[in-house]
């Protein structure tokens, strides 16, 4: 037994806050929540150089071939941040549906330039009558010529404006099917919808008779759900990284107001309403901190827990989020309602992560079907 | 990272659960919420199977030889914890105090003779300890602590009254907080003393709780004579020797607790596929599956938080004041859990153990008002919160208690 991270992991986390404080601060965040693309390609840049986009693409495609608990202190850094952009799209669903879904020849021609940060993925799963239910696919893929026809809608999927190719789960007649979608094929439409958390962009996307190849077929008719299954896993234990690091910043910020607000001639912090409120930030997220550690460990080292880890995780870390945010706002006051203050963009981040990859009633469903079949 | 348990130490669990098998008291039934519903029964069996455990070299898996110990650390100690919490945790019970406060404060604040006299004796089982902490005017707030010790040559003249001391009409000893000098600062003048039970002028009065037992009890003490050897560490250091010692032990706490409520989500598990509720299965209810799986989860919160916490101080790390977050762990969760089994179980809810209605042998029931206790004892959930707000957070203390610094 060892839980707790190691001197390397240790160092990409400090390099990555550091990056983060200097290179994405609250005025960049601002700038992009209002802007339509969501990032810069300078920032995008930066982050590829540091390897972070070639962290876990497998070394025999010009990848790092590092852990999910590796990227995973990056995600809670980027968190912390809340760094706007498409990284988390690309890394976690475009790469990650890539990475397990893909043929060798496939993988050779994408990922590699996914990891030196040219292009970006995403994954373009939920449809309209879906809800938080990620297993809801009934998008037909219709077998035609050598190929195959995609017709229907896809909403909700993440930063689809700025990728280059879509990962997208769609109904075959022999079961669900991967296909790998470039962004230019004619007969698709993205369009971006105004969502609370405008530090990552969600997008409609139509299918209308978008014609592919069977080079674009992914994971064949029928086997779509294993490889796709784990690359969500892993993303939702990316997603809760990003959850434990909103959370820290979010409670350091209320902390260090009720130490400095004085009313009643004491502080805040001094009053137990408050007091209390700060202590159950920290009890929730340092237990959530151990919770995202056993998932992330688990989906690289024990597959028999990996799902179950990630339901865990996802269904408590995003819901603990969303609290710690609420909690500070009310420990902040007026202050804390107002625009100008950052914390709202941790709630509404808060919300996006809760409501992404599997809400957690979701999870839970999926948990007790572990538990009780 | 590596949340497993190594090769050697999953090994070590296999062989002591086949061990366990054979040696559980004869007639034990695992199904049942009560095996020894009469106290001192289950007090003789705590006390017969602590000896097997000790004869077969299970017990103190962590202490040292000399003592009667194992000496092979505390991963070995946590796999036996775990094991026992998961398989019979109410033959444990007896042993709670024994266990979590008074070895390890004799253990690392006692001194020699203390040591080799009482270490060996609470291993095999042959002992049971009680905590006289607790006050009519001190609860909480436990430097308020009145119980007086004089000293008298080599004796302290000893009056005064505990309250809520559980099993102390079962213990052979207690660990009792009294107050030596009544001049010092509150907290200096207080002393850590070990009590024999059965010395002339201790008396013990039942009080009977929640849930219709009588676990926990008050004491009267009047002109009772301890001899100063009794006494842990120096005289004035007895409030530093309470709180600190404790905190070591508290990993093991946690385990157990983990491990106990694992078992209880698969009751919860099988009483959900049982129950039923308009004609139908309730595990089939949408809205009691969400809170099997919320049951779940805080159980797996506490259990993966206790191990990263283990892992710490496996590898040298200090237990500090965020321990406390492990108490609110598995007190607050306990109390959600047994309320959604009774939920579950709609008006069959109401029906104690000993009906043919009765669910589970009335598990829940017993464990719901049981629960209540959990965020009182060892330290309120509010005094959990004041330790991590003003000890790991940094926030002040409010003015009427900074003022009495
Ligand atoms: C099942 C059980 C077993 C027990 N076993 C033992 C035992 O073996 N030995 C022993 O010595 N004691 C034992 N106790 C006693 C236990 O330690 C005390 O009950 C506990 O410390 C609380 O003290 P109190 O009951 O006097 O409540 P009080 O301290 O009077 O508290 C009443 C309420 O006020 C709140 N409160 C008090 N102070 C503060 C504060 N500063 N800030 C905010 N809120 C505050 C408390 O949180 C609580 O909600 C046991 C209790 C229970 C329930």
């Amino acid at each position: 037994m060892d839980i707790k991270l190691n001197d390397d992991q240790l160092e990409i986390s400090r390099q990555a806050r550091r990056f983060f404080e200097n290179e994405t601060p609250m005025e960049y965040v601002r700038a992009m929540f209002e802007d339509e693309k969501g990032f810069t390609d300078e920032i995008w840049g930066k982050m590829a150089e540091l390897g972070w986009t070639a962290m876990c693409i497998p070394e025999a495609y010009d990848g790092l071939g590092l852990e999910l608990l590796d990227l995973a202190v990056v995600l809670e850094e980027m968190g912390r941040a809340v760094v706007p952009g498409p990284f988390f799209s690309t890394v976690m669903l475009g790469g990650g549906g890539l990475a397990e879904a893909g043929s060798d020849a496939q993988k050779k021609e994408f990922l590699p330039r996914l990891a030196a940060g040219e292009i970006r993925g995403t994954l373009a799963l939920h449809e309209p009558d879906a809800g938080g239910d990620l297993d809801y696919v009934r998008m037909e893929a219709k077998a035609e010529g050598g190929g195959f026809v995609l017709e229907g809608t896809k909403v909700f999927v993440p930063d689809a404006h700025v990728s280059d190719f879509l990962v997208v789960p769609a109904l075959a007649k022999d079961g669900l099917t991967l296909f790998l979608v470039e962004s230019g094929a004619s007969g698709l439409a993205v369009s971006p919808l105004p969502t609370m958390d405008g530090t990552r962009k969600l997008c409609v996307v139509e299918f209308g008779g978008v014609e592919v190849g069977r080079d674009a077929v992914l994971a064949a008719p029928g086997q779509g759900n294993a490889p796709l299954d784990r690359a969500l896993r892993r993303a939702q234990v990316g997603l809760c990284a990003e959850c434990v690091g909103g959370a820290q910043k979010a409670m350091e910020v209320a902390t260090e107001y009720a130490q400095v607000r004085i009313q009643f001639d004491q502080p805040i912090g001094a009053f137990q309403a408050i007091k209390h409120r700060c202590a159950q930030m920290y009890v929730e997220v340092e237990s959530a901190r151990s919770i995202l550690y056993w998932a992330a460990w688990a989906q690289d080292h024990a597959e028999e827990e990996a799902a179950m880890a990630a339901s865990v995780a996802k269904a408590y870390c995003s819901e603990m989020f969303t609290r710690t945010a609420a909690s500070a706002i009310q420990v902040l006051g007026g202050t804390g309602f107002s625009w100008e203050h950052d914390i709202h963009f941790y709630l509404k981040r808060a919300k996006a992560n809760e409501a992404a990859l599997g809400d957690p009633v979701y999870h839970r469903e999926r948990i007790a079907g572990l538990l009780a079949g | 990272m590596d949340y497993r348990f190594s090769p050697e130490e999953e090994a070590f669990r296999q062989e002591f659960i086949s061990w366990l098998d054979d040696n559980l008291p004869e007639g034990w039934d695992p199904s049942r919420y009560q095996n020894y519903p009469r106290d001192d029964e289950l007090a003789a069996a705590y006390r017969a199977f602590q000896k097997r455990l000790f004869d077969a070299g299970y017990a103190g898996m962590h202490y040292p030889k000399e003592y009667g110990g194992q000496g092979r650390g505390l991963v070995h100690e946590v796999i036996v914890m775990q094991t026992l919490a998961n398989q019979c945790l109410e033959l444990r019970i007896p042993g709670v105090i024994t266990f979590g406060m008074a070895a390890p404060t004799i253990l690392y604040c006692g001194n020699e003779e203390q040591k080799s006299t009482y270490i060996p004796r609470i291993l095999d089982g042959t002992h049971i300890w009680c905590q006289g902490f607790s006050e009519p005017n001190a609860g909480s707030d436990v430097v308020n602590v009145s119980t007086r010790a004089v000293r008298d040559g080599d004796h302290y003249i000893v009056n005064g009254q505990k309250v809520w001391t559980s099993y102390a009409h079962l213990a052979d000893y207690c660990i009792l907080l009294v107050r030596t000098d009544p001049d010092a600062k509150k907290h200096r003048g207080l002393s850590y003393l070990l009590l024999d039970m059965k010395l002339p002028g201790v008396e013990i009065r039942p009080i009977k709780q929640i849930t219709g037992d009588a676990d926990f009890n008050e004491v009267y003490m009047e002109d009772v004579r301890v001899p100063v050897s009794m006494r842990v560490g120096e005289e004035g250091d007895g409030w530093r020797i309470a709180i600190t010692t404790l905190m070591f032990e508290r990993v093991l706490g946690d385990a157990t607790m983990a491990a106990a409520y694992e078992r209880n989500i698969e009751r919860m598990t099988q009483m959900a596929s049982r129950v039923r509720r308009g004609g139908k299965p309730v595990i089939e209810n949408p809205v009691f599956r969400q809170q099997l799986a919320q049951a779940y989860v805080e159980v797996m919160v506490l259990k993966y938080h206790g191990l990263r916490n283990l892992s710490h101080q496996l590898q040298g790390g200090i237990p500090g004041p965020e321990g406390s977050i492990g108490k609110l762990l598995w007190s607050e969760p306990n109390q959600r859990i047994t309320e959604a089994a009774l939920a579950m179980q709609g008006p069959g809810g109401q029906v104690m153990r000993g009906s043919p209605w009765s669910i589970q042998d009335g598990f829940w029931q017993y464990a719901f008002l049981r629960a209540k206790g959990n965020t009182i004892e060892a330290g309120t959930s509010e005094i959990q919160r004041n330790i991590i707000g003003e000890r790991v957070l940094g926030l002040p203390k409010d003015s009427s208690r900074a003022a009495r610094q």
